[in-house]
């Protein structure tokens, strides 16, 4: 191999537990370092999603229209997507607001639960009815599993995956292989 | 009573019959009573009352006629003539009295030499709208419970056994089961405690399906005496009618009915004077589809939550408390007295080879003659649909049947000469059903209809098996979201799994066929939900290329 | 049909004994025995999940479907009793695919969210997901809005998490007696409910005896206080009671 392979990973609706248990592969992050170039990582300072992917881990549910938007970015970019995480396989905890209208949802998250004065808040309550402020991606009626939007081509459940599952799946890819990780972790893992 | 009263009390009712000079009879099923026809009658009674010839002429109310379409109808049979009247309001009564002595009310006139009487073949039908419901002297005046005292007095329980086997008979419920063979199979089972149940499937759950109602609603002692044959045949001593708390008329017949029989002693203990007793009773379904399944009817009669359970044991050995117990469905019952009346040859030699006497359809949907039908296994589709149907309204053009309701599928009109025959209908991808037939013009969406039925089974599915219960809600919302245009080739191929899945794992009949209306309306009609897709384009140009192989006969 | 009598000329009627073929393997049985019976005593496993041993069985998940040689049916090897000569198939692809796509419409149907679930870890979905290989479901989430009813003093009804196996509604009523539970409803809008749709908590005949907890295969029901992946259930009693009424 003339170049090591491209690998990149993003974050979609999720809490970064995939990244951390990820980056809880601790000496072996070190190892693979050497076999990979990561290209583009919240771990990294690239803001655009670079150009031939060879490999993309991505985490969280796809739950607004930025991450819509990242999501085809990726799939178009990417060779090999992973689903990493049961956010991402499942939809998981941020698809528990499904059952809510996304109105009642802001009212409760930014209303209700807001603890500090929010833009044009009536003085009576205390409280904005205006929600949250303009340069918040709008939010999609679901958050929903990433292989509801694009083609996944490998799914790594877990809340986080393990650390070895993750690493079993990134060294099968490269040894180019499509790993199978259900023998390594599992829903609510 | 005994079996020559019986014979004096038929000869006296023929003899009450021909010395009347008119006999007018008022439709008065539901389909015409829902038109006032029971009013008709009451008007026609009194006018006749009035003008003195009482004496003469006998007006009763009878049961369905068939033409439903075109109620309420009124027949009159003079001196071996008759005719018939369609339509009929009370402004026509006078009319019609004053016509019993001079000429047929053209304007009224319902030629009985049209295709849609003339071509029927009537066994099951055959006293519907000829004798009144509510008599069992009726009944009897036309031959009634004869078969049963044939079958008590000259012939054993295998005899009555195999004189049903051999005529071929085949379950009228939906499955085709040989009759014969059930019976057999009750009759070897050995009872328990003593005992052995009869139990008439009156559950009739298909949408658009009123076949059953209307032989309780118009000969009901047609079915008592068949069950009561089957009892004797079988050897048991109790029996349960299932029907539908939604007929409230065929129960109300029917208790009528019951209770004649137990008075004249063709019911309840010691029947005809012989040492066989049977007792009937009625059971009310409270209108969920699955409890026609036979398991789950069982459940229900018991008195625990109607679901079906996995068979084997099959009722026939371990039914209602566990004991071996017949069911059988309405029309089933109905064809039993003509067979042992007439002899099984003369029953086996209408119809097909595999499928023996006739069928009861009831026409509905795009035809001219929406109604009730009884026509010999074997007819063309295309006879029952252009002849008997009379054919599409508003010079549309015929585009599918739909048969054996939730449970069936389409038939496409490249299957218009196919015969009507068990076999046959398979074949083509549906069932013969109960006898639903909804037949739809070019202006039907295919998928409409795979969305109405499978709409109709997610909300009867009982919810006991997952397959079932989960598989057709997903299978529903994924014909919902084609139908809306927002489906894509991945939700295609989905349904279609789904539908493998469904009719292979679940637990009874109604999930295993739950899937049919879509399969059989993506075998013929496939470009429809093609178009509808978002990206369908490119599969619908391959099969346009291969166009003409698709679906072809 | 072989009517069985006492006479001693019938007596080689009346062995229970038949012989079939489980997945290539010879094994005997006694005629009155499940598939499913004889296939564990012979160390084959068939994936279950509304069976539980002690209870009737109900033959009601289809995931022990099995095939039978010469039938293009499928049978539910809990309620189907082996015959002589029988030749079943555990495993297929067939098989395998149905399976999966039963825990798969589980998955769906309820909103399973596992990393938030008491009973994470020790679930029987969760094991029957990971045994079949399921990494992913196909099929659209329903996202059905369920109700927990909490109304208990001891123990809690997530119908997030019901499978509709109807262990406790047999449990409660075949084994403890008090049939509290019973299942509402049709189709997709089944419930598991108590005494005739009264919160839990305000049932009359619920001795609080825990069974129905403790046999549940999911985060169904479940004791209050449990934090996440907490809940230990404890099914062992059945067997134990079984054992004892039998032999009593
Ligand atoms: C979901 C379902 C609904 C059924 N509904 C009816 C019904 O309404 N009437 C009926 O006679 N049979 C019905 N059947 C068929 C019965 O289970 C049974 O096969 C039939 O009553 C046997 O009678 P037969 O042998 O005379 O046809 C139904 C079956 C299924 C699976
Ligand atoms: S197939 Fe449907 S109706 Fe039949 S038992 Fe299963 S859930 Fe009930
Ligand atoms: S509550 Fe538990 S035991 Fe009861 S039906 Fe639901 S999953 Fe089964
Ligand atoms: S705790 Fe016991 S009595 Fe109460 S519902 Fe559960 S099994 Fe029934």
């Amino acid at each position: 191999m003339s170049a090591k392979p491209r690998v990149a990973t993003a974050w979609l609706d999720g809490c970064s537990g995939c990244h951390m248990s990820f980056l809880d592969l601790d000496e072996k992050l070190v190892d693979l370092a050497g076999m990979v170039d990561v290209v583009c990582s919240p771990t990294v300072d690239i803001k655009e999603f670079p150009q031939n992917v060879d490999v993309a881990l991505v985490e969280g549910a796809v739950s607004s229209e930025e991450d819509l938007h990242k999501i085809k970015l990726i799939r178009s970019r990417t060779k090999i997507l992973v689903s990493l995480g049961d956010c991402a396989v499942t939809g998981n905890v941020p698809a528990m607001r499904n059952f809510f209208t996304i109105e009642s949802l802001f009212k409760r998250a930014y209303q209700e639960n807001a603890d500090v004065p929010l833009r044009g808040e009536p003085a009576s309550t205390g409280r904005s009815i205006d929600g949250p402020c303009v340069a918040v991606p709008k939010l999609c009626e679901n958050a929903r599993p990433i292989h509801e939007i694009v083609k996944v081509d490998v799914h790594v459940p877990g809340c986080p995956p393990p650390p070895d599952a993750i690493f079993h799946v990134v060294a099968e890819l490269l040894a180019g292989r499509i790993p199978d990780a259900s023998s390594l972790t599992r829903f609510g893992k | 009573m005994t079996p020559e009263e019986l014979g004096k009390l038929a000869a006296k009712e023929q003899k009450a019959r021909s010395a009347c000079k008119h006999r007018v009879n008022v439709c008065c099923a539901a389909g015409c009573a829902s038109m006032n026809s029971d009013k008709i009658k009451d008007d026609l009674q009194s006018a006749i009352k009035e003008k003195g010839i009482a004496d003469q002429v006998q007006v009763r109310s009878v049961g369905c006629m068939g033409l439903c379409a075109a109620g309420p109808l009124v027949s009159i049979e003079s001196e071996g003539k008759s005719v018939m009247y369609k339509g009929v309001t009370d402004g026509d009564v006078s009319e019609v009295v004053e016509s019993l002595e001079g000429k047929p009310i053209e304007r009224l006139n319902l030629p009985t030499d049209m295709p849609f009487f003339a071509r029927q073949e009537k066994i099951v039908l055959e006293n519907c709208g000829v004798i009144d419901p509510e008599r069992i002297e009726d009944y009897i005046a036309v031959g009634g419970y004869a078969a049963l005292i044939k079958a008590l007095t000259e012939m054993t329980p295998a005899g009555v056994v195999g004189e049903i086997t051999r005529s071929g008979l085949r379950g009228r419920g939906g499955a085709g089961y040989p009759t014969g063979l059930k019976w057999g199979t009750v009759a070897k089972s050995p009872a328990r405690e003593g005992r052995k149940y009869i139990v008439c499937n009156a559950d009739e759950g298909d949408p658009g399906a009123f076949m059953d109602r209307s032989v309780l609603e118009s000969d009901p002692h047609r079915v008592l005496e068949g069950m009561a044959i089957a009892a004797y045949a079988v050897g048991a001593t109790h029996g349960f009618l299932y029907v539908r708390a939604e007929y409230p008329l065929a129960i109300k017949r029917l208790k009528r009915a019951i209770s004649q029989a137990q008075k004249i002693g063709v019911l309840g203990a010691n029947i005809l004077s012989t040492t066989f007793s049977f007792n009937l009773e009625i059971r009310l379904g409270a209108g969920a589809f699955v409890c026609g399944e036979e398991t789950a009817l069982i459940a229900s009669i018991e008195g625990n939550r109607g679901q079906p359970r996995p068979r084997p044991p099959y009722p026939a050995e371990f039914g209602l408390w566990g004991c071996p117990t017949l069911i059988n469905n309405v029309e089933t019952f109905a064809n039993i007295a003509p067979i042992v009346d007439r002899g099984f040859r003369w029953f086996a030699s209408i119809g097909t080879d595999k499928s023996k006497g006739t069928k009861v359809f009831a026409l509905a949907g795009k035809i001219e003659n929406t109604g009730l039908v009884e026509v010999p296994m074997g007819i063309k589709l295309r006879d029952i649909i252009e002849d008997i149907g009379g054919g599409i309204p508003d010079g549309g053009k015929f585009k599918a049947v739909q048969t054996g309701g939730p449970s069936g599928g389409c038939i496409p009109k490249q299957y218009m000469d196919m015969p009507i025959d068990y076999e046959s209908v398979k074949e083509a991808g549906s069932i013969m059903g109960s006898g639903g037939m909804i037949v739809m013009d070019e202006s039907s969406s295919m998928v409409d209809v795979a969305k109405y039925f499978m709409e109709f089974c997610k909300s009867e599915s009982c919810g006991k098996c997952v397959p079932c219960r989960v598989g057709t809600a997903q299978m529903y919302d994924l014909l919902e979201k084609i139908h809306k245009g927002e489906g894509a080739s991945d939700d295609l191929a989905m349904l279609e799994s789904l539908c493998e899945l469904v009719s292979q794992t679940s637990l009874c009949g109604l999930g295993q066929t739950a899937p049919n209306p879509v399969l059989s309306t993506l075998r013929y009609f496939r470009h429809e939900y093609l178009e509808l897709l978002r990206d369908g384009q490119k599969e619908l140009a391959a099969a346009g290329a291969d166009k003409g192989k698709d679906g072809a006969v | 049909m072989t009517t069985m009598t006492a006479s001693p000329s019938s007596a080689a009627h009346d062995i229970q004994v038949v012989t079939l073929k489980i997945d290539d393997q010879e094994v005997s049985a006694s005629r009155n025995q499940t598939i499913l019976q004889v296939a564990a005593e012979n160390q084959i496993e068939i994936p279950t999940l509304c069976f539980m041993p002690g209870l009737k069985p109900m033959g009601s998940c289809r995931i022990c479907l099995v095939e039978l040689a010469g039938s293009p049916r499928l049978f539910a090897a809990c309620v189907t009793r082996v015959s002589e000569g029988m030749t079943v198939i555990t495993d297929s692809p067939r098989l395998r695919k149905y399976r999966k796509q039963i825990v798969e419409l589980l998955f769906v149907e309820r909103n399973h969210v596992c990393s938030v679930c008491v009973s994470n870890g020790r679930c029987e979905l969760q094991a029957l997901a990971v045994k079949l290989g399921i990494t992913h479901i196909t099929q659209p989430y329903r996202y059905d809005k369920m109700v927990v009813d909490s109304s208990h003093d001891l123990f809690r009804l997530d119908h997030n998490r019901c499978v509709l196996c109807t262990r406790c509604v047999r449990v409660c009523d075949q084994i403890e007696g008090a049939h509290v539970w019973d299942v509402a409803g049709r189709g997709i809008d089944c419930r598991i409910t108590a005494d005739l749709n009264l919160p839990w908590g305000d049932s009359d005949v619920c001795t609080s005896c825990g069974k129905c907890v403790h046999i549940c295969p999911t985060g169904a029901l479940t004791e209050k206080g449990t934090a996440v992946a907490e809940m230990r259930k404890q099914p062992d009693f059945l067997p134990y009671l079984t054992i004892m009424r039998e032999n009593h």
